[in-house]
């Protein structure tokens, strides 16, 4: 009797794993801080989050792929660059800027994908070299210095609300669901599923594997340039160190919310969860005036301890 | 289709390799509706024959003929066209995806603009090929939770789904167990009467005689003949296959029963095994028979430390022990050659020589260096007394054959001189010869005093190769017969749930 009513919580736990973590630590901070559960602090946390969690579903193509894609930082902070760069120095107006930004990091995302598919260079290395070269492109473009002077309509994009709603939350709304319809219900997302869960087959099948491969590059490459755009619209100018090291929390949310490594297995669902994990985490921490070098450490514990549920629950099965 | 116009012709097909005649001048016939099994070792040029036909390869000559017209294959998609379907012996169905989504991939119904994917037609219509098929199968199901037999019905549900009405097989029983196997032949029986063709490549002779009409047997490329399934025998087409007398298929076992080696009581793992109790004798290969889910491998683990005992003693020449990892097997005299060869027994990407003196670096390491001459003696010395064909030692394991692989990992192991040698599945997907001499190899290490535990799901193997044999059913010993003793029927009842039956 009371193995199948443990057997049933861990099935419980095994469906709704992350999302069960996530509940958890929105208690947590719920208890510790009368702060956290104010519309006010959660719509801030989405606002933290809608960046992170926007290029988290373009990394989760190419993880389903069993790809990755490390340049996703740099491609943020020059496309960021180009549209600020765009917009104030060359006189295109703010979607001039923009469209340049979204055009750059699709062109670097086709490269990416270029380079695996046509070059046979793991998906790792490849855009570990972009990575490098995308943060230099936005030094020489940039000179090192920040590119200031956007107006208004461009800080409206990171700033803005729209009922009541921050502008990058309900773009990340709108990003997320189409991330969703197109991965369950349309070819090309089968085609990503069976691409990482076996090319050989996928090939085998009528379908270019390569193909599949080259557009979630070209997807990861739009969905860092949106993000990029974003931050430059929030932070008012486009920093050329800006989203430095935001690779890892862009794969770090797929891999909490179940997203396989290996490619094949995993939801946009579980990436918008384990995106909001950080967020909260992030947020929650603050609000606890926890001092921000144990917060890295609280961080990457909670991570593990994510991750090894994960496992664990999957395990019992 | 008239009855002496044969339905596909492959005719004078051959196929060069670089420094190698795969095909040469092959004619294969099949008539509409047949079975037609596909037999030779491997090397002989099944695969390379069948990848012409399907389009994987194309011919240097020849030419081949479907329905009396001459048929142009020179990609995948064409022979599909044609109603050319095969499977593969590893199954090519994608893990995570559900039984639909695998059957209809690439074909998906639903609009073509949008690209938007209608499932509920696309699960209709695979539910349909499942149940013509009698499958308990639901096309919702992810196939990474289906038995390999059912993904092997899932591939001919596929193959079906194709419109094919010639379906080649290659060795679609390796993995299976003798009820499944005799659920796929079934299946092969009742496609034949709906009118589809099959080849069906195996190496296991007693069930080409048992599902085929025809086998036709190649060695080294060439064809050697045709035989309908009624007017020949196993020994002829043995004779055929290896091209010279094997002999004995099964040499009888000369070792002497000694004492006992290894004795286990009552052993559980919590899991597949429940209470099994084993005594194994120096000198006599023990063979555990059993249905695939039976424990089997659960025994040959437990016992070798992989899997941890939860109840149970396990006594090495009479000295209780306890045995919590693979490593303090090894210690103790204890070897184990797993079930899967790529997965868990080979290091594909190293050599030859590093892959037979791997468990045995201490001998050839000096300050922690491996001294080379020292590892290339040692290896050279088993690849010479196993017999192993390979061009150098500096060959890469992938590139052997699956029975030189095996004798490699054989070999490995009897650098550190075992006295308990444990087999799981030893010839899966060998071909008949290598086949006898890794069953002549068990016979003499058997002579010189090791206890051989082998575990297999071949009968005829099982019959023909153990002194004792103990069969296993749900994690319990379902009854222990002396070579004699058995019959086939005898086993298959223990193993399948018939009375218990306790010989000695």
């Amino acid at each position: 009797m009371g193995d199948s009513f443990i057997d049933q919580v861990v099935e419980i736990l095994r469906q709704f794993s992350v999302f069960v973590i996530l509940l958890g630590i929105v208690l947590v901070f719920a208890l510790g801080s009368s702060d956290f559960l104010t519309t006010s602090n959660l719509l801030n946390v989405a606002l933290q989050t809608s960046m992170i969690a926007i290029i988290a579903i373009g990394m989760t193509f190419t993880i389903l792929t069993a790809g990755i894609d490390l340049s996703v930082g740099s491609v943020m902070a020059l496309s960021g660059a180009v549209a600020a760069g765009m917009a104030v120095r060359q006189g295109w107006g703010t979607y001039g800027g923009i469209a340049a930004a979204l055009v750059t990091g699709v062109m670097i995302g086709a490269v990416n994908g270029l380079l695996v598919i046509k070059g046979g260079i793991p998906p790792f290395v490849a855009t570990l070299a972009m990575m490098t070269i995308g943060r230099g492109l936005t030094l020489v473009y940039t000179q090192g210095r920040p590119v200031a002077g956007i107006d208004k309509r461009f800080i409206f994009w990171g700033t803005g609300r729209v009922i009541g709603l921050p502008v990058p939350v309900i773009l990340l709304a709108v990003i997320a669901v189409v991330a969703y319809v197109v991965l369950r219900h349309t070819r090309f997302g089968l085609y990503v599923y069976a691409t990482g869960g076996n090319e050989e087959t996928t090939r085998l099948a009528g379908i270019p594997p390569d193909r599949i491969k080259l557009a979630v590059y070209v997807i990861s490459g739009f969905t860092a340039a949106l993000g990029g755009v974003l931050l430059t619209a929030r932070l008012w100018s486009a920093q050329p160190n800006a989203a430095t090291g935001w690779e890892l929390d862009a794969i770090a949310a797929p891999v909490l919310g179940g997203v396989s490594l290996f490619g094949g297995v995993g939801s946009i669902g579980g990436t918008l969860v384990g995106a909001f994990i950080i967020g909260v985490l992030s947020n929650g921490l603050n609000l606890l005036g926890i001092q921000s070098y144990y917060q890295q450490v609280i961080k990457g514990v909670v991570f593990i301890l994510a991750v090894m549920l994960d496992l664990f629950t999957k395990q019992r099965r | 289709m008239s009855d002496n116009g044969a339905f596909l012709q492959m005719k004078n097909i051959s196929k060069a390799f670089p420094g190698v005649q795969a095909l040469e001048r092959v004619t294969f016939e099949v008539d509409c509706p047949e079975i037609h099994a596909l037999v030779g070792e491997n090397g002989a040029g099944k695969t390379t024959l069948m990848k012409i036909l399907t389009g994987a390869l194309h011919q240097d000559e020849g030419e081949i003929v479907l329905q009396g017209a001459r048929a142009a294959i020179h990609a995948p998609s064409d022979a599909q066209a044609l109603g050319i379907s095969m499977i593969h012996q590893e199954l090519s169905l994608i893990p995570y995806l559900t039984v639909g989504q695998n059957i209809y991939l690439g074909r998906e119904p639903g609009s073509r603009i949008l690209g938007m994917i209608d499932w509920t037609a696309l699960y209709d219509r695979a539910q349909q090929w499942l149940d013509r098929l009698s499958l308990d199968v639901e096309a919702r199901a992810e196939v990474q939770d289906l038995s390999i037999a059912q993904q092997q019905m899932v591939e001919v549900a596929k193959a079906l789904s194709l419109d094919a009405d010639l379906i080649v097989m290659d060795e679609p029983t390796s993995a299976l167990t003798e009820r499944e196997t005799h659920v796929l032949f079934d299946v092969m029986h009742s496609l034949r009467e709906e009118g589809v063709s099959l080849i069906f490549i195996s190496h296991r002779l007693g069930e080409v005689f048992e599902v085929a009409d025809r086998v036709t047997v190649l060695r080294d490329g060439q064809l050697i003949g045709t035989r309908p399934v009624a007017e020949t025998d196993e020994d002829e087409i043995v004779r055929m296959m290896v091209g010279r007398e094997l002999g004995e298929m099964y040499p009888q076992a000369k070792g002497e029963r000694q004492d006992v080696v290894v004795e286990a009581i009552n052993l559980s793992d919590g899991d597949e095994l429940h209470g099994v109790d084993l005594t194994l004798h120096r000198g006599e290969i023990l063979g555990v028979a059993g249905l695939v889910g039976a424990g089997r491998t659960a025994l040959a683990e437990t016992l070798f430390g992989v899997r941890r005992a939860v109840t149970g003693e396990v006594r090495l020449n009479g000295e209780r022990v306890k045995i919590s990892s693979p490593g303090e097997a090894i210690k103790r005299g204890m070897a184990l050659v797993p079930e899967d060869r790529k997965q868990q027994g080979l290091f594909m990407n190293m050599t030859v020589r590093e892959n037979i003196v791997i468990s045995a670096l201490d001998m050839v390491t000096r300050w922690g260096f491996v001294n080379a001459s020292r590892a290339r003696e040692l290896a050279g010395r088993f690849v010479e007394r196993l017999d192993i064909r390979t061009p150098s030692l500096r060959q890469r394991a992938r590139n052997l054959s699956g029975g030189n692989q095996q004798k490699m990992i054989i070999a490995r192991w009897l650098t550190l001189k075992p006295e308990v040698l444990i087999l799981d599945e030893p010839t899966r997907g060998i071909d008949v010869g290598a086949k006898a001499e890794i069953h002549a190899l068990m016979n003499q290490l058997a002579q010189d005093g090791v206890g051989v535990l082998m575990v297999s799901s071949e009968l005829p193997e099982i019959m023909g190769v153990s002194d004792r044999i103990l069969v296993m059913r749900e994690g319990r010993v379902a009854g222990t017969f002396m070579r004699d003793e058995a019959t086939q029927d005898d086993i298959m009842r223990a193993a399948t749930g018939g009375k218990a039956n306790h010989g000695r």
